[in-house]
C-alpha cells in the first residue's frame, strides 16, 4: 500500500512564494508558541520575583529592593504557619480517602453491568460540570440546615474536598481501565490464582500509574481549592482562604514565597517526569532500531 | 457511590428547600417561596440581579472564546511542530497550575498595576489616555478569566489534535487541498471533541467565577457568584443566594444538555 502511494505520489515542486509563504507560516507559528508560554508564564515569573521584594511600605505592588529576608522568616506572618498545615492536613486526608472511592467507583463503572450504571455515570458527570460556587453553597446549605448540628469547620472542609476530587479521579482511573488489556487477569486465573490474588498481584500494579497520577491531581485540586473551602470553612483557615483575607488589606511577600515554593515543588517533580518520559521514549527507539 | 449521592445530591436537595423558604435570618420558614426566583430575575432597579447575571455569561463566554483563538494555535503547534519537546510544553501549560489561584490572580494586580510597565506604555502609544487604567476595569476581569481558564482550553484541544493522523493532513494534499482546506475541512472537524470538551471546561467554571471579578474588578464587574457569596456569607440571606446559586446551575444545565444534544453524550462524559 505505503510503496504504491510513494511511487505514484510524486509532488509537484513548489513555486518560490508559496515555498516562502510555507516558512513564514511556520515560524511564525513557532513564534506564536514561544509568545503564549511567555504569556503563560509571565505572572508565575512575577509571583516569584516578588517574593525577593523588600516592599517600601506596606503594599508589595511595586518593585522596590532585593532581599532574601522573606525567605529566611516565612511564616513570620502570624497564621501563615498554621494555614499551610491546614491546607496539607486537609488535602492528604481528602486525596487519600477519596482515591480509594474512586477507584472502586471507576472499577465498578468499568467492569459491571448493574441497574443504575448510566445514573452512576451521570452523578459523577455532574460535579465536573457544576460551578464551584453552586458545589460550595450547596453543601455550606446541608450543613446549615442541620440545626447547626454540624459545626463548619475541618470535618466540612474534608467532606467537601473528598466531593468534588472524587469525579477527577473516577475520570481518571477509567480511562485507563477502558483501555485494559483483561486477558492478563484470566492467564493469572488460569495460573491457579484466586480473584484477590489476581488482583492484588495484576490488576492493582497495571492500575497503580493511572491511581497516582489520581492521587496527585486531587491532591493538586485539593490545595489550591478556594472556592467550595470558602463556603464550608467555618473559622479555619486553609492557606487560600488565608490569601484572600489577608488580601483585604496588603498582601504580604511571605504568601509570594509560599506560593513560589510549593510551585518550585511541582515545577521540579513535573520536570523530573518529562526528563524521565523522554530518555523512556529514546530508549525504546534505541531498542528498536 | 453513596458518598456523592450523600454529599452531592442531597445538598443540591437541600439548596432547592432553602431556595424556596422565606424570612430573615435566622428563622427561615418553608413555603414554597417561589417568588424568590422571580426576584432574583427581576431587573437591577428593582433589586434583582439580571444584570450580574447578564454580565456573567457574557465574560465568560468572550474568555472562551478568547481562550479557544489564544489556546488552537498553540495547542496545534506542540501536537504537531514540538516534537521531543511536546511534553515540556505541557508542563508550561499547566504550570500555571501550580501557582495556587488566588495568589496567580493577585500577580496580574502587578502586572496590570497603575504604575506598572504595561499600563506605561499603553498610556505612552496612547492607547491608553494619560490617566487611563486596566486595574478595575471590564478588561483586567476577562482578561483575568481568560488567563485563568486557558488550559482548560489548552489541554483537551491538545488532545484532540494529537490524535489525529498526519497522513490524513498528506492525503488531503494529495488530493490537490490547499493547506488552507486541508485545514479546514480535516483538521477542525477532527478536533471538535477537543473544541467542544474545552469550551465546556472553560466556559462553566468561568460562568461561576467570583474571584477575578473580586480582585481584578469593581462592583461594576461583578459577576454571580459574587452575589452568591455575598448573599450568602455576608447577608446571610440564604433563601435568597439558594435561589440566585440554583438558576446559575440550572441555565448551565440547560446549556451542557442543549450541548450535549449536538454532540452526543457519550463524547461529553468519555
Amino acid at each position: 500500500m505505503t510503496t504504491v502511494a510513494e511511487t505514484l505520489a510524486v509532488p509537484p515542486r513548489p513555486s518560490v512564494a508559496s515555498r516562502v509563504w510555507r516558512f513564514v507560516k511556520r515560524h511564525a507559528l513557532t513564534a506564536y508558541a514561544f509568545l503564549a508560554v511567555g504569556y503563560l508564564l509571565l505572572p508565575i515569573a512575577v509571583v516569584i520575583m516578588f517574593s525577593f521584594n523588600h516592599p517600601p511600605g506596606r503594599f508589595n505592588y511595586v518593585w522596590h529592593k532585593f532581599t532574601f529576608e522573606n525567605w529566611i522568616h516565612w511564616n513570620s506572618v502570624l497564621g501563615i504557619q498554621s494555614a499551610i498545615e491546614k491546607s496539607l492536613e486537609v488535602a492528604l486526608l481528602a486525596t487519600f480517602v477519596a482515591t480509594a472511592l474512586g477507584t472502586m467507583i471507576a472499577l465498578a463503572l468499568v467492569r459491571h453491568q448493574f441497574r443504575g450504571r448510566a445514573a452512576t455515570n451521570l452523578v459523577v458527570f455532574l460535579p465536573l460540570s457544576t460551578p464551584e460556587i453552586v458545589l460550595g453553597s450547596s453543601l455550606l446549605a446541608l450543613f446549615l440546615n442541620d440545626q447547626n448540628t454540624i459545626q463548619l469547620g475541618f470535618v466540612t472542609i474534608f467532606i467537601a474536598h473528598v466531593m468534588f476530587i472524587i469525579s477527577f479521579i473516577v475520570v481518571t482511573v477509567k480511562a485507563r481501565l477502558i483501555g485494559f488489556d483483561r486477558h492478563l487477569e484470566e492467564a493469572a486465573m488460569d495460573l491457579g490464582a484466586n480473584e484477590w490474588t489476581t488482583f492484588q498481584k495484576v490488576t492493582l500494579p497495571l492500575l497503580a500509574p493511572a491511581i497516582l497520577a489520581a492521587g496527585l491531581l486531587g491532591f493538586a485540586l485539593s490545595i489550591d481549592d478556594f472556592v467550595i473551602t470558602f463556603f464550608n470553612a467555618g473559622q479555619v483557615q486553609t492557606f487560600p482562604i488565608f490569601v484572600w483575607t489577608i488580601s483585604k488589606n496588603a498582601v504580604p511577600p511571605q504568601v509570594n514565597v509560599v506560593a513560589s515554593a510549593i510551585f518550585l515543588v511541582a515545577i521540579i517533580l513535573g520536570l523530573a517526569n518529562v526528563v524521565w518520559q523522554y530518555r523512556a521514549a529514546k530508549s525504546t527507539r534505541g531498542a528498536g532500531a | 457511590m453513596l458518598w456523592l449521592t450523600l454529599f452531592f445530591l442531597v445538598p443540591m436537595g437541600f439548596l432547592g428547600y432553602q431556595s424556596l423558604q422565606s424570612g430573615l435570618f435566622p428563622h427561615f420558614h418553608f413555603t414554597w417561596e417561589w417568588s424568590n426566583y422571580s426576584h432574583v430575575l427581576r431587573s437591577n432597579h428593582d433589586g434583582g440581579y439580571r444584570d450580574q447575571y447578564l454580565r456573567s455569561f457574557l465574560y465568560a463566554g468572550i474568555a472562551t472564546l478568547a481562550c479557544l483563538v489564544l489556546a488552537y494555535p498553540l495547542a496545534y503547534w506542540i501536537a504537531f511542530r514540538a516534537g521531543p519537546w511536546r511534553n515540556l510544553f505541557l508542563l508550561f501549560i499547566i504550570a500555571p497550575f501550580f501557582v495556587t489561584y488566588l495568589v496567580r490572580t493577585l500577580a496580574w494586580l502587578n502586572i496590570l498595576a497603575d504604575q506598572g510597565p504595561v499600563v506605561r506604555i499603553l498610556r505612552d502609544i496612547h492607547v491608553l489616555g494619560p490617566n487611563g487604567r486596566l486595574l478595575a476595569t471590564t478588561f483586567a476581569v476577562i482578561a483575568g478569566i481568560t488567563y485563568n481558564f486557558f488550559p482548560f482550553m489548552a489541554l483537551p484541544l491538545y488532545v484532540s489534535l494529537e490524535q489525529i493522523d498526519p497522513r490524513l493532513l498528506e492525503a488531503a494534499g494529495d488530493l490537490y487541498g490547499s493547506s488552507t482546506q486541508a485545514f479546514l475541512r480535516v483538521t477542525v472537524p477532527l478536533s471538535a471533541p477537543g473544541i467542544v470538551a474545552g469550551t465546556l471546561l472553560t466556559f462553566i467554571p468561568a460562568a461561576g467565577d467570583f474571584i477575578n471579578a473580586a480582585l481584578l474588578g469593581t462592583p461594576n464587574q461583578a459577576m454571580i457568584g459574587n452575589v452568591i457569596q455575598s448573599r450568602f456569607l455576608e447577608s446571610l440571606d440564604y433563601p435568597t443566594a439558594a435561589s440566585l446559586s440554583f438558576i446559575l446551575m440550572a441555565t448551565i444545565l440547560i446549556i451542557l444538555l442543549v450541548y450535549a444534544w449536538i454532540v452526543g453524550t457519550e463524547k461529553l462524559t468519555g
